[in-house]
């Protein structure tokens, strides 16, 4: 610690017994740990500074950079915990450029280094595997508890592969893939891929919606069909989507299928998957005929992650969780905030990478506003920017800002902001990578 | 020192701008407004990518092109869609923001 970090520590603490009177009903380290912002009083008497403590859960989009930003915007004085079980982030945006063979997963993945050295921010790397509300504590898988003030879950999403009983255990998840988690998945994937004999047809199986990030699967697609198009030109990609159109920038998409990929790629609607055979990679369906595929890649329905089960912030469908948008503190949870894919959005609110990365932003600062006493902004603004790639380097985007309704509690889209690429573009495509250099280091580092 | 200095100066400007009661945006509106910006342009204004820095840039330069690109008489592919959806206020706190900021 430095001279300076010493020097501030004690002011701190001489603050804090009049601080305290203004925070009966913050933990007390935290109401000391905030008394140099009040700048009467430095009179008054030493108590021990300490911090008030953030757990956050899951380092992806959302928890990495909530993690990040109530280091930052707390200026240090708020301790936080970020519990991760794996080393790397790898990104599942950019991912389906690894499926295509343009880029490597190496290209989307970015270590935690900074996030521990750069912003103080405390990494364990383990599963959480348990929440006590009450006593405010994260139960973790190798059997530590870790105590919290505020707890920030952004756990991602499960896969409900109790919907698909024959893909219900460990060996079949490892023949009829998902790659909707980006890393081991995504290379077996490609490897799949890889080994498909020319004249194979891929076939894609898309849930109903919401699922995590709506464009993704369509941008698979194309991405499959840019390889075969170049190593496997008798193949096919066939789509069964199981909702009834395209769920997100479908005129872009339908128009790279019959131009840039005509002949490879077929799109049919409806197809709601009931279950699949995996020795012969076949799936079928409540309606339709079995199909059979050369690769079947199968994207299975989604709900949020165990953790938020475990903490009781599931509210909406038994599937997603709830939140004040002015804090994504649960609506039912107190000192539990719920970020990303996991969280039941308002209207128009995609479940997308970009998104998580803005709800962090509003509860950190709504967290470091509670943690200090203050009011979190009454009027928080979050956007979305999304790219799709169409080839390896055209890409495509959708947009939208959402305004904090105080009247409807609710975020809303602004009338007449937002929009959709007029279409396909190069420019885009590195606008694209520019987005994913700047939201990796917004997060990470 | 340096550090602390830093540190305490924030802190006593966080306080002396904090609203007295009614006022309609909270002390850190700009800083949470140019928060969304961030994916494209950088941590804090500071890009690095491609798409400009917006740290450091003077107020009035990032105010006119955000209201060129709301009212259409500037082209692009994403900013006239987003510049659409912030009202002239919060163009203006965020700009403030970004003018504040170090460009490194």
């Amino acid at each position: 610690m430095g001279t300076a970090r010493r020097d501030f520590l004690k002011a701190v603490g001489r603050a804090s017994a009049l601080v305290g009177s203004l925070g009966n009903s913050l933990p007390t380290s935290l109401a000391a740990s905030l008394g140099a912002s009040f700048p009467t009083i430095a009179r008054a008497a030493t108590v021990a500074p300490s911090s008030a403590k953030v757990v956050v859960v899951g380092g992806g989009y959302g928890g990495a950079t909530a993690a990040r930003y109530i280091r930052m915007w707390s200026a240090g004085r708020v301790d936080v915990t970020l519990v991760e079980p794996n080393l790397d982030f790898v990104s599942c945006p950019m991912s389906n450029l690894v499926l295509g063979g343009s880029r490597t997963l190496a290209d989307i993945t970015v270590g935690y280094d900074n996030l521990v050295r750069r912003d103080g921010v405390r990494l364990i790397r383990d599963t959480a595997t348990a929440v006590d509300p009450d006593k405010r504590v994260v139960k973790l898988a190798r059997g530590e508890d870790v105590p919290y003030d505020r707890l920030v879950l952004s756990p991602g999403v499960d896969f409900m592969w109790d919907e698909l009983p024959a893909l219900d255990n460990p060996a079949a998840q490892d023949a009829i893939l998902h790659a909707y988690k980006a890393g081991p998945q995504t290379a077996a994937l490609r490897r799949q891929l890889e080994a498909m004999p020319d004249g194979g047809m891929f076939v894609l199986s898309i849930p109903v919606a919401p699922y995590r990030c709506p464009p993704a699967p369509y941008e698979r697609a194309c991405q499959v069909a840019w390889y075969f198009k170049r190593a496997k030109p008798k193949s096919k990609v066939l789509i069964l989507d199981g909702n009834a159109d395209v769920t997100s920038k479908g005129p872009l998409f339908k128009k790279a299928w019959s131009e840039e990929y005509s002949g490879i790629v077929e799109y049919r609607p409806n197809y709601a998957l009931t279950d699949v055979d995996v020795a012969t990679r076949t799936a079928k369906f409540e309606v339709q005929d079995n199909v059979r595929a050369a690769v079947l890649n199968v994207i299975p329905p989604q709900r949020a992650s165990g953790i938020a089960r475990s903490a009781g912030v599931v509210t909406a469908n038994g599937r997603w969780c709830d939140v004040d948008f002015v804090t994504f503190e649960s609506v039912k949870v107190k000192n539990v905030h719920v970020l990303g894919d996991a969280i039941q959005p308002a209207t128009l609110m995609p479940k997308s990478g970009h998104m998580a990365n803005q709800h962090a932003k509003i509860c950190a600062a709504a967290v470091v506003a509670l943690l200090t006493g203050e009011a979190p902004n009454p009027e928080p603004v979050l956007t979305n920017a999304c790219y799709s790639f169409i080839t390896d380097k055209d890409a495509v985007h959708v947009c939208s800002v959402h305004q904090y309704d105080k009247d409807k509690k609710t975020m809303l889209p602004v009338q007449g902001s937002g929009g959709l690429s007029p279409a396909m573009s190069e420019l885009e495509g590195r606008y694209a990578w520019n987005w994913a250099k700047n939201v990796w280091a917004d997060m990470v580092g | 020192m340096r550090g602390m200095n830093v540190v305490v100066a924030a802190a006593v400007t966080l306080a002396a701008s904090a609203p007295s009661g009614g006022q309609p945006t909270s002390p850190n509106s700009g800083r949470s407004l140019a928060a969304t910006c961030s994916n494209c342009h950088g941590t804090n204004g500071v890009s690095v990518g491609e798409v400009v820095s917006l740290a450091g840039r003077p107020k009035d330069d990032i105010v006119r092109k955000m209201q060129d690109f709301k009212a259409g008489r500037l082209s692009g592919t994403i900013m006239p869609q987003l510049a659409k959806g912030f009202t002239d206020a919060q163009i203006d706190l965020v700009a403030a923001w970004f003018a504040a900021q170090p460009s490194k």
